[in-house]
């Protein structure tokens, strides 16, 4: 076994053992990283920074200050801004931006001793489920079937890539509709959105403010809970951060749920659902109540409305968070013709700069909030989503611990085979995840089982607000019960 | 204190060519919030700095940059909400305003429209003695400025300047009670008044740190007291917003002109288009700047980068608490305890520095002699050399010592004049320099007595004038001033020569 496949926990033991050295682990994963440009998950490479961080930890690691991150080689996310390295967003207009300043994840992930690899792949602006809408170009998921390149969902596909290809041990995602746990479910690993307030926005490029929170992506449950404590906490640069202590994640990984109470939410079981997703949601009940807990069907009666109410609000947001990228202070600018004014500098700067799906969502997001169709679309949008959230906190009042869901409608897709399709049919991936952005609650991809095509399948829990450590102590149960240990055949 | 009472103002009436006209006004007054630091970033307010400097990165709207609320800038507000009597809101909310202009990195101004922070007050303007107008305040909220763009540095290019972008405005929106150009004028200046006397905004419109938009619509007599009593805007006339007024000059000339602009045109058959107007001062006349149907569809939505504004009622008593003496308040003290004229007391009131300055001044002294010399002498003699209060030469202690020795009669208030200039040019305590001057009246009864006698010894046949017609006693008065040089006491004088002449 080549250290950059190791999980972040074995990393950790080795490395205070002494066994490993964290120049030797990063060096492992540097080489997989090259070996590994077939997949396009990595689209800035910092070697330089990632072995001058892996030297700095060795030297923590030996004085015995190590922090659990401590040497853990990571890929970073392209939505975070990251000092002096590239930050783009996957987008054109920020081509060539590299920010004066470090995200507050990163920050607190270098000060644990968590070591750069590089930036990873993205869909423009988080915005996309298969990682096609990316400047860079699509992502490839390291699962194949046959020859057929297929995508690793979105948007946050490299970050899924990189980790299920073993040229990271984790990475950072970040998730305003699915965009951690979908990725995750195609893949093979586990990425959990925590609950909104957890982890600071601050530095990460914005989408949907109001939905955006990053979160771990990870080959294992603990992997999860190490990797999220380091990112958690509260931030005063950051007034969606939530004033509360980090309780130790991993120590909530007792692998007993006796008596605990698992709902499953009736309206998730759509028309048209694949016969293989239902099998895999009915294993995932058996496997938890064999643990011990109670399976209760519960009913979250606004769900269909989730899906409507998500595309309305997270774009009216990013047609607003997005208006700064115009072309007078950095990113790209449209070369101009003569005589053109201020206009003109905008309206080229931003179609040339920006991919045809932002700029679908810029319009819609326009659309939504302009004069007359502010209440029938946002503010209805917004009363949906109070609803939402008030179907789970009714459930969760009635006792329920966590809700189980399938994580995706289907197994991953072919990159293209989506292409020509209605775009609804591309936002429809996030039918099972969208509502616990819009509830603002935290939720989990776990990968359970293989379907008939081989490819991997993920199950959703979702928890109770600033309940991680007992969501991820359910998802690694699950992890337990199902052993899922496949992993995709090196091709690439 | 006393309880003033106030007469309301007659609406200015403008005669067209048909029939007479009033005007309806209404004002937002966009105050700079005195505070170091912006509305949501650390970086400084400070004024005339180097161009982009004081930009934090959240100011230049750099990508995952996050808003965080200054909360001195919020308290300013409701010490604001507080000076104007208002309704303090312990919940309120940003909303953001999008738009797209250089000068606005964010492409969107954060605002309050739905839940701003201070709700309705109100604010009394003295348009003279017994007469004032309140006006209705209808909200305060607070919203982030823009930043400067510079068109005529180059050619080909345009700059921006980000130092202003950010930085922390109220909002002061009143009802449409102002009924005239003066009192417009009077309005923005009462306000100022206020807002400096709260330290909430220096009101410096130069620098553009309060500056006003003007609605303006005309209306036939009758027609307001409709709107009054039903507060239904269909009796009032189409209004034009005269925009960033920032000079109380320009402001009266640019209501009167367009109140004459939107008379001509009714008159004419005409209607008005409501409309976003800018003033040219070198023209005198109001110009279209944007129709209704160009403005702005500005897509407010609620900031998520901010949770909803949560304060506690506690806070607020504290801040409450810690309120200044305002303009209305000491007005009436002033007359009241040291028995000023409402013209001296509205002079003296002023501005903080006059005030405090007259109060040092007038403790433990005569009040009304106390305004003469500050009103009359120093402000004169200020306002002559174009100082303010806080360079005077003559300070409030020496001031007092002067009017101490008019009291005392040891000088006169001729002599006062005299000792006062030299105050000024030379400085120094004014017994010492009056003593120094020779300016001091005689007051030692026997040097004026030898005086007296002697003069009386000098002139027998005025004796006896004197004493046939007691009127003329007052030659001997007068001669006795000359022989001392002016410096005894007429009083004293006047008194001797009665004794002696047997009076």
């Amino acid at each position: 076994m080549n250290a950059n496949e190791l999980t972040i926990a074995a990393a950790r033991d080795a490395l205070r053992k002494g066994e490993l050295t964290a120049v030797d682990l990063t060096m492992s994963c540097l080489t997989a990283i090259d070996a590994g440009d077939p997949l396009n998950a990595f689209v800035h490479k910092t070697p330089e920074i990632a072995l001058e961080q892996a030297r700095a930890a060795d030297a923590r690691l030996a004085s015995g200050d190590a922090p659990a991150m401590c040497g853990i080689p990571l890929g970073i996310k392209d939505l975070f801004c990251t000092k002096g390295v590239a930050s783009q967003a996957a987008s054109n207009i920020l081509k060539g931006f590299k920010p004066e300043y470090e995200s507050t994840v990163t920050t607190k992930l270098f000060d644990a001793g968590a070591v750069m690899l590089g930036k990873l792949n993205m869909d423009e602006f988080a915005m996309g489920s298969s990682n096609e809408t990316s400047c860079y170009g699509d992502v490839v998921n390291p699962w194949k079937v046959d020859e057929r390149r297929l995508t690793p969902g979105g948007s946050s596909g490299g970050s899924a890539s990189a980790v299920a290809a073993d040229l990271c041990l984790g990475a950072t995602g970040t998730d305003t509709g699915g965009s951690i746990r979908q990725p995750a479910a195609f893949t093979g690993i586990v990425g959990i959105k925590p609950t909104y307030g957890r982890v600071s926005r601050w530095g990460v490029v914005a989408f949907a403010s109001s939905l955006d929170q990053a979160g771990p992506m990870t080959k294992s449950v603990r992997d999860a809970a190490i990797f999220l404590g380091a990112m958690s906490g509260h931030d005063p640069k950051d007034s969606t951060s939530a004033e509360l202590a980090v309780p130790d994640f991993e120590a909530a990984l007792t692998g007993d749920i006796r008596g605990k109470k698992i709902g499953i939410p009736r309206e998730y079981r759509m028309d048209g659902m694949p016969d293989e997703i239902e099998a895999l949601w009915a294993k995932g009940r058996e496997m938890l109540k064999d643990a011990g807990a109670e399976i209760v069907d519960i009913s979250l009666p606004h769900t269909k409305y989730a899906l409507p109410a998500y595309y309305v609000i997270a774009p009216a947001e990013a047609s607003s968070n997005l208006a700064r990228y115009d072309g007078v202070r950095y990113g790209h600018r449209a070369r101009l013709a003569q005589g053109d004014g201020i206009t003109e500098m905008y309206e080229k700067t931003r179609a040339e700069g920006f991919g045809k799906e932002v700029q679908r969502r810029v319009m819609i997001g326009t659309y939504v909030l302009s004069a007359g169709f502010y209440d029938a679309y946002y503010n209805r949008a917004r009363k949906v989503r109070a609803l939402i959230k008030r179907d789970f906190e009714l459930a969760f009042a009635d006792g329920i611990d966590a809700i189980l869901t399938p994580a995706t409608p289907s197994s991953a897709f072919g990159l293209g085979e989506m292409a020509s399709a209605d775009p609804v049919q591309m936002y429809l991936n996030d039918v099972f995840t969208v509502t616990v952005n819009l509830a603002g609650l935290p939720g989990v991809s776990v990968p359970v089982g293989l379907d008939a095509k081989g490819l991997p399948l993920g199950l959703q829990l979702i928890g109770r607000p600033w309940e991680e450590g007992d969501l991820l102590n359910h998802a690694h149960v699950l992890e337990q019960a199902a052993g899922f240990v496949a992993k995709p055949s090196k091709w690439w | 204190m006393l309880d003033l009472t106030y007469e309301t103002p007659k609406p200015k009436v403008i005669a067209g060519a048909k029939h007479d006209w009033e005007l309806v006004i209404g004002m937002e007054i966009h105050a700079q919030v005195s505070s170091n630091a912006k509305l949501f970033s650390g970086a400084s307010t400070r004024f005339g700095a180097e161009p982009n400097s004081n930009v934090a990165f959240v100011d230049a709207a750099m990508p995952g940059m996050l808003p965080v609320i200054n909360e001195y800038c919020i308290e300013q507000a409701v010490r604001t909400g507080l000076g104007l009597k208002a309704e303090i809101h312990l919940r309120s909310a940003f909303d953001r305003k999008n738009y797209f202009y250089p000068d606005l990195p964010q492409g969107y101004q954060i605002s309050q429209l739905y839940h701003p922070i201070v709700g309705e007050g109100e604010v009394l303007v003295e348009m003279g003695p017994g007469v004032a107008r309140l006006v209705r305040i209808e909200r305060i909220h607070l919203e982030q400025d823009a930043g400067k763009s510079i068109h005529d540095m180059d050619p080909n290019m345009s700059f921006v300047d980000f130092n202003r972008t950010g930085v922390a405005l109220m909002e002061i929106v009143s009802r449409p009670d102002i009924r005239g150009p003066e009192e417009a004028a009077a309005y923005v200046t009462k306000l100022r008044q206020i807002l400096r006397y709260l330290g909430t905004c220096d009101g410096n419109m130069q620098n553009g740190n309060l500056r006003a938009d003007v609605n303006v619509s005309v209306c036939l007599p009758g027609q307001y007291e409709k709107y009054q009593a039903t507060q239904d805007f269909s009796h009032l006339g189409t209004r034009c917003e005269i925009k960033n007024m920032n000079s109380m000059r320009f402001m009266t000339q640019a209501i009167d002109y367009e109140a004459r602009r939107q008379i001509a045109i009714l008159e004419d058959g005409g209607s008005i288009v409501q409309e976003t107007r800018l003033y040219d001062p070198d023209k005198g006349e109001t110009r279209s700047m944007r129709s209704k149907e160009e403005a702005h569809d500005y897509r407010y939505f609620p900031c998520p980068d901010l949770l909803p504004l949560e304060i506690e009622q506690g806070w607020v008593d504290d801040i409450a608490a810690s309120m200044p003496e305002l303009p209305d308040a000491k007005k009436a003290r002033f007359m009241g305890d040291f028995g000023l004229t409402d013209y001296d007391a509205n002079v003296l009131t002023a501005d903080l520095e006059s005030a405090a300055f007259f109060e040092t001044v007038a403790k433990g002294r005569d009040g009304k002699m106390a305004a003469n010399w500050v009103i009359n002498e120093l402000f004169g003699r200020l306002n002559k050399q174009g100082l303010t209060i806080a360079e005077t030469p003559v300070s409030s202690a020496q001031l007092g010592g002067m009017i101490d020795l008019i009291g005392s009669g040891e000088i006169s208030g001729k002599m006062a004049k005299e000792l006062f200039e030299i105050l000024w040019t030379e400085g120094g305590d004014p017994a010492e320099q009056a003593a120094k001057h020779g300016m001091k009246q005689v007051t030692d009864t026997g040097a004026i007595e030898a005086a007296v006698d002697e003069i009386i010894a000098a002139n027998p046949g005025q004796v006896e004038k004197a004493k046939a017609n007691p009127k003329l006693a007052g030659w001997f008065t007068g001669q006795v001033l000359k022989a001392t040089g002016g410096k005894a006491n007429p009083a004293t004088v006047n008194a001797l020569v009665a004794q002696k002449l047997g009076l």
